[in-house]
């Protein structure tokens, strides 16, 4: 019910190319900061822990650089950062339309004849879906970077042998997959907060609780959906 | 013109309205007095949609508001403007913004049509130099005063007030009550205005719908209010010091 009246449009095209505009670049600019902390962070550590995993003289070193980039690409980049897009955006929705429903500005909204839900909502679940993508992209760079500086700043590996690593028997695919899980999971977060925020009764109390219960249920979703995944299409 | 026909709606299982009908014709001021909690905002969200009742009929001019398809209840809203009790302006949205809204939306003004329209309605609620500010830098009267111009902004037939002067100083309130008046008789259009200030029901009050625990106990115009029997309107009206001098004078 709630997703089908979003394809109801009532107001004018433009209206609608404005506000994608206007929240792709709240949703996608305003995440940035975090992302590039995280997804550096996050391949560092993964080269430095594989480094101290690998104790075996037969394995070459350049291999870190291979399973930094697997394990960034496929998994962590579009899954971890969904859960933390979860934590920022997710909660931003939801608190966002609850307090438009409680200090009654959808009700204005809909005096108005407007479709609250697709003129609301709509807007953000296309920017969501848009922007995560490019970011999930932006965090797989930053996190083989991430993986590059933690490695040769310790002397674990050296610069070629990284770079040889990360080169090595590379499956384009892995791009495929991880962009098909972005879209979902940008859908799966923008559209569970949107439904928490959008039906928020009572006061401010409430609101909180909805956004708190967004950020839950969509990581709960991120993670089924991700084991789904990767069932189907690997 | 306005009717309304054997409204029922109760929240878990509790009644809020018990059977109201009643008649608001345009080109005066409609007024729906009542205490604290009788059920009055309920009602004008009945009459303009936002909560469906769970029996009865609305009106506007002959259409059939509560049986409407969605094209007909859009069309019927794109006639309504409307003021809520706590204002409800878009907080991401500055007062030029905010009041701009349903020109955006509804017409194809050109900018400067539309800012000399914002421009115009500002001043009518008595606002100024405000077009940039903030909902959250302005003071509870001023954004109710924001949210009245917002409702006039365009040329609506119908208009609704929910309290649209309480949280106002007694001058500013006779002024919006005088204002809102006056765009009615000027445009002949159908305003139904929520209040419980006895001022506002002796000032405007053409005809006055008296609602008690969610009985529609009387109406009557403003004038003959104070013969009125009902108990409960009585100790309505004569609740304040001023309105009990008058009487025994
Ligand atoms: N959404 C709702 N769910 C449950 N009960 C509600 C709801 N809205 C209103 N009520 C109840 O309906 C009754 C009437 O409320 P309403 O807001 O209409 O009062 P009111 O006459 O506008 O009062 P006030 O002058 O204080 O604004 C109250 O007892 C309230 O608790
Ligand atoms: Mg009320």
């Amino acid at each position: 019910m709630f997703l089908g009246s979003l394809f109801v449009n009532r107001e004018s095209f433009r209206t609608y190319v404005k506000l994608i505009i206007d929240e792709s670049i709240l949703v996608g600019v305003g995440s940035i900061f975090i992302v590039v902390i995280v997804s550096t962070f996050m391949g560092a550590v993964t080269a430095v822990q594989t480094a101290y995993n690998l104790v075996s003289p037969l394995i070459q070193d350049y291999i870190i650089g291979t399973l930094v980039r697997d394990m960034t690409v496929q998994e962590l980049a579009p899954t971890v950062i969904a859960i933390v897009f979860a934590g920022k955006v997710g909660s931003s929705i939801s608190s966002g339309l609850g307090t438009m429903r409680i200090t009654e500005q959808i009700d204005a909204l809909e005096v108005m004849g407007i479709n609250s839900v697709s003129y609301l909502v709509l807007p953000k679940v296309i920017a969501a879906v848009l922007m995560y993508p490019l970011l999930v992209i932006l965090a797989m760079f930053l996190s083989i970077y991430g993986g590059y500086l933690a490695g040769t700043l310790t002397n674990i590996i050296t610069e070629q042998e990284y770079i040889y690593g990360i080169r090595l028997d590379f499956n384009p695919f892995t791009i495929k997959f991880a962009m098909i899980k972005s879209v979902v999971f940008a859908f799966l977060i923008s559209s569970i907060s949107a439904y928490k925020g959008f039906f928020t009764k009572g006061g401010a109390l409430e609101v909180g609780i909805a956004s708190t219960s967004a950020v839950t249920n969509s990581c709960i979703a991120i993670l089924l959906a991700d084991y789904l995944l990767a069932q189907l299409l690997l | 013109m306005i009717e309304i026909e054997h409204i029922k709606k109760s929240f878990d299982g509790k009644e809020v309205l018990h059977d109201i009908s009643g008649r608001f014709e345009a080109g005066r001021t409609n007024l729906i007095i009542g205490a604290s909690g009788t059920g009055k905002t309920v009602l004008l969200k009945c009459i303009v949609g936002l909560i469906a009742p769970d029996e009865g009929n609305v009106f506007y001019d002959g259409r059939d508001f509560t049986h409407a398809d969605r094209d007909l209840k859009t069309e019927i809203r794109r006639e309504i403007g409307m003021l809520f009790q706590g204002g409800a302006l878009f907080d991401s949205k500055n007062v030029q913004e905010n009041i701009m809204f349903p020109l955006n939306i509804l017409t194809d003004m050109t900018v400067d049509e539309k800012l000399d329209r914002v421009n115009f309605c500002l001043q009518r609620v008595g606002l100024e130099n405000v077009n940039q500010k903030m909902p959250s830098e302005i003071s509870g009267g001023m954004k109710k005063r924001v949210g009245i111009a917002r409702a006039i902004v365009n040329n609506s037939q119908y208009l609704f007030c929910d309290e649209p002067n309480s949280g106002l100083d007694p001058q500013t309130a006779i002024l919006i009550d005088n204002l809102i008046q006056e765009i009615t008789k000027e445009y002949g259009i159908t305003t139904i205005v929520v209040t419980h200030d006895m001022n506002s029901v002796m000032e405007i009050g053409e005809y006055v719908m008296f609602m008690h625990q969610g009985y529609k106990v009387w109406e009557g115009s403003s004038e003959n209010i104070s013969q009125a029997e009902a108990k409960e309107l009585q100790d309505f009206i004569f609740a304040n010091k001023l309105m009990r001098m008058m009487k025994s004078s």
